[in-house]
């Protein structure tokens, strides 16, 4: 371990993990309180869905980046990465509320939007596969499903997946931002691709 | 003007797509400056009397400036009420003398990829082409546009000159044109050929085909405030009496 990532783990050691939980309210806070008061823009209600759920892609990204740095880097953020997850998560559930209820608001229409339109069924079911996440992610459920729980958490590279490719749906004509978020997301889950046996009975042998 | 509320000059010059400057619907209004708009010059060819490059000030000379209030539907499912000042398009046909072999008119945007930093990513092809049949192009809702709110065209807005088709989804009406040709057979339009599965040549406004991401049934009021309700989209945006006889026999779900 390098003496910089001895150091920083050190002081985190220090850092409880709550705080994460308090600091993420505020941004959705912020940007209703902004958008009633029209500081939002011209179109605040698209501003909200859009400010919101990109944060929630970014908080998701990150919490998939804990493992591939304490990997490559030692700096170790693992007592983190459930309140990130879990901010993530409630962004996700902001945005997709914005959407229900200050966007679209008509439910046939939502309904009708979920079943036709690829880009928003592709976002439902990567929303869809995080809620087991969300709902198991307490300190009872990972004792009480033990290596099932493992598995169940294996759903969250599918649904950053659906989350990117959502992302990237949305956008008229290929635009580059959306690209860079799944050419990330690719490289987190690349990282996280085990390599074949033979080489590491090779380092035993 | 029929009974519209214009949306206000800000919410129309901050809110805009105009991809040469950038995706983001604030980008023209923060890049669109570097555009010269003056000198400004506009090539007329193809089947017409007249061809030629004409300046802006003899493209208009003689034309009569009027304000029209329209509503503007995007194909994104927002809508606004802006009051242009422009004139009717058959004008300037007119003075450029159509052929009679001309079936459609095509138009292109300015490519200055030193004073459009948007045009770097080829997020469509560039330049930016649309194009009208020419009983379309001849109609007089069909506005040739250099103004609005009585000022010069804000650049973020398509200046000096635009073309505004009040019935047509926004992105028919194409900003800074640099070109006008006279043509014979329907010509290549940039979303089109970005995806002819989501944009056709006629892209009218209709709540009854869909995009295939967007439903087009109903539209978000840009200006009602977080907590408005969508309003229905309007068959032809509103202006199926004045449109719907171009399109008789028809199928617009072919001809989308």
């Amino acid at each position: 371990m390098s003496p910089v990532a001895r150091s920083v783990n050190q002081a985190l050691r220090k850092v409880p993990a709550w705080p994460i939980y308090l600091i993420g309210v505020i941004p959705p806070v912020w940007l209703f309180y902004q958008g009633v008061t029209g500081n939002l823009g011209v179109d605040p209600v698209k501003k909200m869905e859009h400010e919101i759920g990109l944060l929630g892609l970014q908080v998701l990204i990150a919490t998939l980046a804990i493992t591939p740095l304490f990997r490559f880097t030692r700096i170790n953020l693992v007592k983190f990465r459930r309140a990130l997850g879990l901010v993530g998560f409630f962004y996700i559930v902001c945005h997709l509320a914005v959407w229900l209820f200050l966007d679209v608001q008509i439910w046939s229409q939502i309904w009708a939007d979920i079943l036709k339109r690829p880009y928003i069924t592709i976002g439902m079911a990567g929303f869809a596969l995080l809620i087991p996440l969300a709902v198991t992610s307490n300190d009872w459920s990972m004792r009480k499903l033990r290596r099932t729980w493992k598995t169940i958490h294996k759903l969250f590279y599918p649904a950053i997946i659906l989350g990117g490719v959502h992302f990237l749906l949305l956008r008229k004509g290929i635009q580059l931002e959306p690209v860079f978020y799944l050419v990330g997301i690719g490289a987190l889950l690349a990282t996280r691709i085990r390599l074949p046996r033979r080489s590491r009975r090779a380092v035993n042998a | 003007q029929n009974g519209l509320d214009p949306n206000t000059f800000e919410e129309i010059t901050n809110y805009n797509n105009y991809y040469e400057f950038g995706t983001g619907k604030e980008d023209p209004a923060r890049y669109a400056h570097m555009l010269t708009v003056d000198p400004w010059s506009v090539v007329v060819d193809g089947l017409v009397d007249n061809p030629g490059t004409y300046s802006f000030a003899d493209l208009t000379d003689g034309m009569t400036i009027e304000e029209r209030i329209y509503r503007f539907r995007c194909v994104e499912a927002w809508s606004m009420v802006i009051p242009w000042n422009g004139f009717e398009l058959n004008q300037l046909l007119e003075k450029v003398g159509v052929q009679s072999g001309a079936k459609y008119v095509a138009f292109e945007t300015a490519y200055r990829p030193e004073e459009m930093p948007g045009v770097k990513f080829p997020v469509v092809e560039w330049p930016y082409v649309e194009g009208l049949r020419l009983d379309e192009a001849m109609h007089p809702l069909t506005l040739m546009a250099t103004g609005l709110y009585g000022k010069e065209m804000p650049k973020q807005n398509g200046a000096p000159i635009r073309l505004v088709v009040p019935w047509k989804y926004g992105f028919k009406s194409i900003k800074s044109i640099v070109r006008i040709s006279l043509v014979e057979d329907e010509p290549p339009t940039t979303w089109n050929k970005a995806n002819p599965r989501e944009y056709g040549f006629y892209s009218n406004v209709n709540p009854n085909v869909d995009h295939p991401r967007w439903s087009q049934a109903t539209e978000r009021v840009i200006g009602a405030g977080i907590f408005a309700s969508r309003k229905d989209t309007l068959m032809f945006n509103g202006y199926e009496e004045q449109v719907a006889s171009l399109y008789e026999g028809m199928d617009l779900s072919e001809y989308f």
